[in-house]
């Protein structure tokens, strides 16, 4: 693969990595706890005692190897995961009142030590004679495919974009997670010998039942679609954006125009937060600081970004409105001029518009990121059966189609599974264990009537 | 304020801390700063005749974040002419009056060459003489310095050498490269020595880099072993310190030495036997400003339990020390657990499941689990609490035999 060409100057990286003396430091802080809690809170399980054991006693590729091991996307998840809601919030020294060992940040210092030296971590397995076909290349696809490999499985990956990776090369701001790191860790599953077929839609270009005829399995790992639309007037204005939209231009090349002096941002979640950082950060790289400004229709208390992010995102200068949701955009000249909204409440733990409330916000820029869209026609087309656009799966991922698995966030379902780069990952490694004992076992009924439950656990 | 005089064999001192032979007592500007500093006392580095040094010639243990946890060095006597250290002793000696300044001697083993180094040494204004028959590496191999202190006739017949003409006290300094310290220490005596310090360094190979496999430190890919000193040898110069102290064939005063870094490391010494103490590897860490804390520490320790002076520590605790059989059989402890300290690190349980003696329970509860221990089965041997990371959350508690004191020995005599 070229490298694609980053939009430079968003600024520098949130985290930046440690220093040797860190490193020393924290690696040997680590109690090495028995059956550590760190470990079970990690969704992969990594063994976070035993990496940071081996980093203390200098075999540093031994501990990239423990986390990789673990989870192939150990790179993008040393840099994205929210690691105080996980490893780090569950690390004993918080109870002792002492600050929790820095994980994420040793498990990057590993990873990047591997991948400044060109380690190869792993080899494939003697090859079994089955092929699997990989349907998206995002952090579960390629977490399957690492580990079908591993298994000796010939495997496919069919990606509708240009570069391996999904989310985490296209949709991750580059100041949290960068494309040349999202880039290196798919190519680390690529050197496995994996097929890549870039540029393919899987159902414009290829049919599935193409793949379910001339492929031993399938997974199905196509994450989700675009910001839905607001439905509401002047949508269509020049200035609204999607906000992957933005933030892949942002990221990976595109133009994006002039944001002008405010820039509004509908909804509080992760990508929210993404989109608000990456608005400002731009405007300064051109000169001309925009007021960004998040509007929510719900409160701090109900936002789904995680705490880290929202406390980020004001230390990055953003401003925060909430308990207002959007009537209508406003244009002048085919480009939006502002945003009406009405102020809301909660009343009862439900959400009510406030009569009469009506305010009008000025805009030059819109940008909508109230979540992901959901497949529905694809999986309806693919012929697995969905739940609202969430793919049904039994708990070793398999689908109601018999010889198609699915895992990522195609799969993810409010409450029961949580659309993380780590959480995904695990699921591409039970899809692949489990495609494993199916190709092994040679299981001559494929699927028919699997038994459908709620979570992977 | 207590009284942190020391009393080493009639030689007094401000306060119990000395610097040991050793290259902070180098030159006068060293020894000048140190007692500027605050140090009770300084062994000069060892005199005699002149040699040449390698470089490089020091090495470090570190544990894990920590530096230093020990040293060795293969650093010879000093390299200077005698009569630039003696007028610089002078010099010192002329500043600070109050201070203790010994003057460590080194020579082979004859009896006119130590006649002539102790009456030419003694020249100059001292509080003492240190033999130096310690030093385990390069002169040890020309017949000084170990090479003597091995052999506890010849000990005895050095200082007697050297009582024959010394003015002032003299200390023989042992090595702990020995089987059994007590002959050293009794030769000593024997030859009339008026105080022993101990122990000297170890000898030691610090390690082997593994990108060279030269071994560490090297002088052009070799080296040859070392002596070992630093906090990491405390443990066994304590207890050389009170074997001497406790033999009657010894009976003679102790300058303690040996990984002393702050003034606890002091007291235990003073408890186990010592009457002062010397101090280097800290000096060598740290510089000579801890001497500031050591007498600190020392002033409100000894203030806190109504001490009016060092003095009333010296072999306080000695005969704590005895025999294995002479220990009670019947005295037990166990641990226990605080639940409300406990962070759940599991590193008991582990040490206790594999390395010791399978008493502590782990219960699941809500996620997390729950580490009781078998008091039946538990034996108190003190590991879990050596590994736990939180302070005070096991504690070994004493537990009522109902039964007398007995000890082995009185077992095995009993009908």
């Amino acid at each position: 693969m070229s490298s694609p060409e980053p939009v430079q100057g968003l600024g520098q990286s949130i985290h930046r990595p440690l220093s040797g003396i860190e490193v020393k430091l924290e690696a040997n802080r680590c109690l090495y706890c028995f059956d550590a809690p760190c470990m079970h809170a990690c969704p992969t399980h990594i063994d976070v005692a035993s990496f940071i054991a081996k980093i203390a006693s200098g075999n540093v590729k031994g501990s990239a190897q423990t986390i990789m091991d673990a989870n192939p996307m150990g790179a993008s998840c040393a840099r994205v995961c929210p690691t105080e809601e996980l490893c780090e919030g569950a690390c004993v020294y918080n109870a002792a009142g002492d600050s929790p060992i820095r994980i994420g940040d040793l498990q990057r210092y590993s990873i990047d030590y591997v991948a400044e030296r060109d380690i190869q971590l792993f080899e494939p397995g003697a090859d079994s004679g089955k092929r699997v076909a990989v349907v998206g290349g995002g952090p579960a696809g390629l977490s399957a495919a690492r580990d079908l490999r591993r298994y000796g499985h010939a495997v496919t990956i069919f990606e509708a974009k240009r570069w391996l990776g999904g989310l985490n090369t296209y949709g991750i701001v580059p100041f949290r997670l960068d494309v040349d790191t999202a880039l290196w860790e798919a190519e680390q599953v690529v050197r496995m010998g994996v097929d890549v077929r870039s540029n393919v839609q899987v159902g414009d270009d290829i049919e599935l039942d193409e793949l379910v005829r001339d492929y031993d399995a399938v997974i199905v790992a196509v994450g989700m679609g675009n910001v839905p639309k607001l439905g509401i007037e002047g949508e269509n204005l020049e200035g609204v954006w999607d906000a992957l939209d933005f933030i892949e231009r942002a990221k990976i090349g595109g133009t994006i125009p002039d944001l002008g002096e405010r820039v509004a941002v509908i909804g509080a979640g992760n990508t929210a937060i993404d989109a608000l950082t990456c608005a400002k950060r731009l405007s300064i790289a051109r000169g001309r600081e925009a007021r960004v400004v998040c509007y929510y229709r719900r409160g701090a208390e109900q936002m789904t970004a995680y705490q880290f992010e929202y406390d980020f995102a004001k230390e990055e200068g953003i401003e925060f409105r909430f308990f207002c949701a959007p009537r209508r955009i406003i244009g002048q000249n085919l480009h939006v001029s502002g945003v009406e909204f009405v102020k809301t409440e909660l009343r009862d733990g439900r959400l009510h518009e406030i009569a009469g409330s009506e305010f009008i916000e000025r805009a030059d820029t819109v940008i909508r990121a109230i979540g992901q869209r959901r497949l529905i026609e694809t999986f309806e087309e693919l012929g697995i059966r969905h739940n609202d656009g969430v793919v049904e799966v039994d708990a070793s991922l398999r689908t109601s189609r018999a010889g198609v698995w699915a895992a990522g966030d195609c799969i993810f379902e409010k409450g029961t599974r949580e659309a993380m780069v780590v959480e995904v990952a695990e699921q591409g490694k039970v899809a692949a264990r489990s495609i494993n004992a199916f190709l092994t076992n040679c299981h001559p009924e494929k699927s028919k009537d699997p038994e459908l439950v709620e979570g992977l656990h | 304020m207590a009284n942190l005089e020391s009393n080493l064999a009639g030689i007094k001192s401000p306060n119990p801390f000395w610097l040991a032979s050793a290259p902070p007592t180098n030159s006068g500007y060293q020894v000048m700063r140190a007692f500027e500093a605050g140090w009770g006392g300084a062994v000069w580095k060892t005199l005699g005749t002149p040699i040449v040094n390698v470089t490089s010639r020091f090495a470090a243990l570190d544990y894990k974040q920590n530096k230093m946890i020990a040293m060795n060095n293969i650093e010879l006597i000093t390299d200077r002419p005698l009569e630039d250290n003696l007028r610089e002793i002078a010099e010192c000696k002329k500043a600070f009056p109050d201070r203790t300044i010994i003057a460590s001697l080194m020579e082979v083993c004859e009896q006119k060459a130590w006649h002539e180094l102790v009456k030419r040494v003694q020249e100059v204004d001292i509080d003492g003489f240190e033999l130096n028959f310690g030093c385990p590496h390069g002169m040890s191999e020309r017949g000084m310095g170990s090479a003597v202190g091995q052999h506890p006739d010849l000990i005895a017949q050095v200082a007697e050498w050297t009582k024959e003409v010394a003015r002032v006290p003299v200390i023989v300094k042992l090595t702990p490269n020995i089987t059994d310290i007590r002959f050293g220490a009794r030769g000593a005596a024997q030859g009339g020595a008026d105080a022993i310090s101990l122990i000297n360094t170890i000898n030691s190979l610090m390690g082997v880099d593994l990108e060279s496999w030269n071994p560490i430190p090297h002088v052009d890919g070799k080296s040859s072993h070392g002596g070992y000193c630093g906090p990491a040898v405390k443990p066994i110069a304590l207890n050389m310190v009170n074997e001497c102290a406790r033999d009657p064939q010894v009976n003679i005063p102790i300058s303690g030495i040996g990984g002393v870094e702050t003034w606890k490391d002091a007291v235990e010494f003073l408890l186990l036997g010592a009457s002062n103490v010397q101090v280097c590897t800290a000096v060598m860490h740290h510089g000579f400003r801890i001497v500031e804390e050591m007498v600190d520490g020392l002033n409100n320790y000894l203030d806190e339990r109504g001490i009016a002076g060092v003095q009333e520590l010296v072999g306080a605790a000695k005969d704590r020390i005895t025999t294995w059989e002479n220990l009670n059989l019947n005295y037990k402890i166990i641990a226990r657990i605080d639940q409300s300290k406990c962070i759940h690190c599991n590193k008991c349980y582990i040490a206790c499941e594999d390395a010791a003696h399978q008493c502590i329970d782990r219960i699941a509860n809500n996620g997390s689990s729950t580490l009781i221990v078998d008091e039946q089965e538990c034996v108190g041997c003190n590991l879990c609490q050596m590994v736990c990371p939180v302070e005070d959350c096991i504690e070994m508690i004493q537990v009522d035999t109902g039964l007398p004191a007995q000890s082995w020995k009185q077992r095995a005599a009993a009908p």
